[in-house]
């Protein structure tokens, strides 16, 4: 799960880690009232969504004066981002944070995840703060620091040392390090992060380190243990079809094709869009309805990709092991029938209880394409959505 | 001969009177496997599906000779299932349950390492060794003993490969479902090391997923010491990066994990590599000579066995 900047630094600050002072505001008025409080000669005006490259789209914004925020404040609420991480439809921006403008000497990078190769937590950290991490790596792997946390010990001060020395930072610096990332570990542990990330973290010129600012992901199957922080989901940050799926627990990511698919488990429905594109055709989302979906989620899976107005045909591609056939079958009907099903439907299963699964869609008098295999149910999902108006 | 488990597998289900682990149970029981106890906490001295229950997995190991647990208690208790079971010195232990914490499994990876166990899953089909034993929620029906070992991050997506295998007449040595998320026990290169041990094993099946790098490690291993045929295909090649496909270990983050990197990674290492899902078992048979269509076809698939063997 994602979280916004501001409640992310919140988060951080309560385990000791420097950020600046700073408040969320939502409206322009709160935005003048802030940078008074903040009383600096410079604040900055930072626009709050799920996605970094927010900078560069003109989402952040220094003023000199409470006036001036609140004018930036007016014209920066409400506005589409685009981002690279946006997509081209962009996010409306609805919230800011105001905060405290410093006096920056250096900036790194600093981050922690889970190595999957080790299955350790791993502080990754770099001089060239401000810039992606990705691209740090594409010109100079060796530019990335990388300090393995085993989870028996935990951290050790001298990890803050490799660290610190590492980016070439003075003594008295690597002595303020220590503290700094300790936090930041614990932050990372105690929340069940999937990912924290600094960027950039900042020498001040008075010799601090401040996350400047911050990335917080949270493991979503942890966070039965944090409700608090499951509280700070903004679904207005999501598509509000995966939010309506997630309501039923269904997996679904909408994509920009034509052709919908249902399928259980999360491999086959990968593959499904893989063999859907290999027969020439777009995929229009991913979605496992998962290992043992009832004939009511099967319906509202039928009824969300529906939705979707660029979907043209559905490609239902079931292996049935746990889910019956039958139980898929009838869901499906009771689907069709209840939303005046207009577009072509295939759908191709296979395991537990496919005679009867068979039946039922047969014995419906409404007008299913039976497949012979994953690829035969392609082919043709492919070929209706192309003849379709 | 098969790999981990066979008919000398005495198996403890723990979670045995819940819902998932009842109705697991009883089609284990069915196929053949020797269910010999199962663990609720609580329910000691009971039976269950004819069964006999225990309170803790140290007691029921000692009690019943059981040499592997499967486990489908749900995510929230599930490390500590792992470590329990871990702590009675089972050698194999496999987890079904999905959405376990990925810090819970970083404590389990790390004990996992000084133990006399071995971790199939989380979050996994389970393993079966056709005609001998079935531990997990596969379908048993769609398995025929045979020579091929299939190891795969993907449940459904076995199923179907495995299914397109037993059409065409190619049974399986041993099907494991190593599990989809980020931190499992038993990876590909474990599995494929296996497999190249097992003399009963003639060619492998190995089924990834876009995210981490364990197909890429294990095609590096495939290319130096296993002489096997091995089919590869990752599932993924149209997934947009950034988003979690499903499992949690499958998504492509910072530019790693792509599918492309690991096709690239397979070819080099001469593995079979196959575009689409839909033909894993012919291509498997056409390696094998079995193909009904001729073994010479022609087909999307060009085997690249270039080894240099050094």
């Amino acid at each position: 799960m994602k979280i916004h900047e501001y409640q992310a630094k919140a988060i951080l600050a309560k385990f000791g880690v420097p950020v600046p002072r700073g408040e969320a505001v939502f409206k322009k008025e709160d935005a003048r009232a802030a940078a008074h409080r903040l009383g600096t000669p410079v604040v900055v005006v930072k626009a709050q969504i799920h996605a970094g490259g927010r900078g560069k789209a003109g989402g952040v914004k220094l003023a000199k004066s409470p006036e001036e925020a609140a004018a930036l404040a007016e014209s920066i609420l409400g506005m589409t981002l685009v981002t690279p991480q946006t997509g081209p439809e962009g996010r409306v921006v609805r919230r800011l944070l105001i905060e405290e403008g410093l006096d920056i000497k250096r900036e790194l990078y600093l981050s922690i995840l889970i190595d999957r190769a080790t299955g350790a937590p791993v502080f990754m950290a770099s001089a060239a703060g401000g810039m992606e991490i990705e691209e740090v790596a594409k010109e100079n792997l060796e530019a990335i620091l990388r300090q393995t946390i085993r989870p028996e010990t935990g951290f050790e001060p001298y990890h803050a040392r490799k660290l610190a020395f590492g980016l070439g930072l003075s003594a008295e610096l690597a002595h303020v390090a220590l503290p700094f990332l300790e936090s930041l570990y614990r932050a990372f542990v105690e929340t069940d992060a999937s990912l924290v990330e600094i960027n950039p973290c900042v020498v001040t010129g008075d010799g601090r380190l401040v996350a400047l600012d911050a990335k917080v992901n949270f493991d979503d199957n942890a966070l039965f243990r944090h409700p608090e922080l499951a509280a700070l989901r903004d679904l207005d940050e999501e598509t509000p079809l995966e939010v309506e799926a997630s309501k039923f627990k269904l997996n679904y990511i909408k994509l920009d094709g034509t052709i919908a698919c249902m399928v259980n488990g999360a491999g086959l429905a990968m593959a499904t869009m893989d063999i859907i594109k290999l027969c020439g055709g777009n995929p229009a989302n991913f979605l496992d309805v998962g290992g043992g979906a009832s004939e009511e989620q099967v319906k509202n899976a039928f009824r969300i990709l529906l939705s979707d107005p660029n979907v043209k045909a559905v490609f239902v591609n079931i292996f049935g092991g746990i889910l019956r056939c039958d139980v898929l079958a009838s869901g499906v009907v009771n689907a069709a029938k209840e939303l005046k099903l207009a577009v072509p439907v295939v759908v191709r299963m296979e395991g537990t209880n496919v005679k009867q699964g068979q039946e039922i869609l047969r014995k419906s008098g409404l007008n299913f394409t039976v497949a012979d295999g994953m690829k035969d149910g392609a082919e043709k999902a492919v070929a209706l959505a192309r003849s379709a108006p | 001969m098969s790999v981990l488990v066979d008919k000398s597998t005495r198996l403890l289900v723990q979670g045995l009177t819940g819902r998932e682990g009842g109705f697991h149970a009883q089609q284990m029981i069915e196929y053949g496997t020797k269910v010999v106890g199962g663990i609720t906490p609580g329910k000691g001295g009971t039976k269950h599906l004819g069964v006999p229950v225990f309170d803790t997995v140290a007691e029921a190991a000692r009690k019943t000779g059981a040499n592997t647990s499967v486990i489908f208690v749900p995510p929230p208790f599930a490390a500590d299932a792992i470590l329990e079971a871990m702590d009675a010195e089972l050698p194999l232990v496999i987890c079904i349950t999905e959405g376990i914490p990925t810090l819970d499994m970083v404590r389990v990876n790390a004990a996992l390492k000084n133990s006399k166990t071995r971790l199939i899953g989380p979050n996994c089909t389970g393993i079966i060794s056709p005609g001998k034993c079935k531990i997990g929620i596969m379908p048993g029906s769609i398995h025929r003993p045979g020579n091929v070992g299939v190891v795969s991050r993907s449940g459904t997506l076995t199923y179907e490969a495995v299914d397109q295998l037993s059409r065409l007449g190619i049974g399986q040595s041993t099907c494991i479902g190593i599990g989809g998320d980020p931190i499992i026990g038993t990876t590909f290169l474990d599995a494929v090391r296996m497999f190249n041990d097992d003399p009963d094993t003639h060619a492998i099946v190995m089924i990834g997923e876009i995210g981490g790098n364990a197909e890429e490690t294990a095609a590096a291993f495939t290319e130096k010491h296993v002489k096997k045929p091995v089919v590869g295909f990752i599932a993924g090649q149209t997934a947009p990066p950034g988003r979690r496909m499903g499992h949690a270990g499958a998504i492509i983050s910072g530019g790693q994990g792509t599918a492309k990197e690991k096709y690239a990674a397979m070819r080099a290492a001469g593995i079979y590599t196959v575009q689409s899902p839909a033909e894993i078992g012919e291509t498997m048979a056409r390696i094998l000579g079995k193909s009904k269509t001729g073994a010479r076809k022609k087909s999307a698939v060009k085997p690249k066995r270039t080894k240099k063997r050094r």
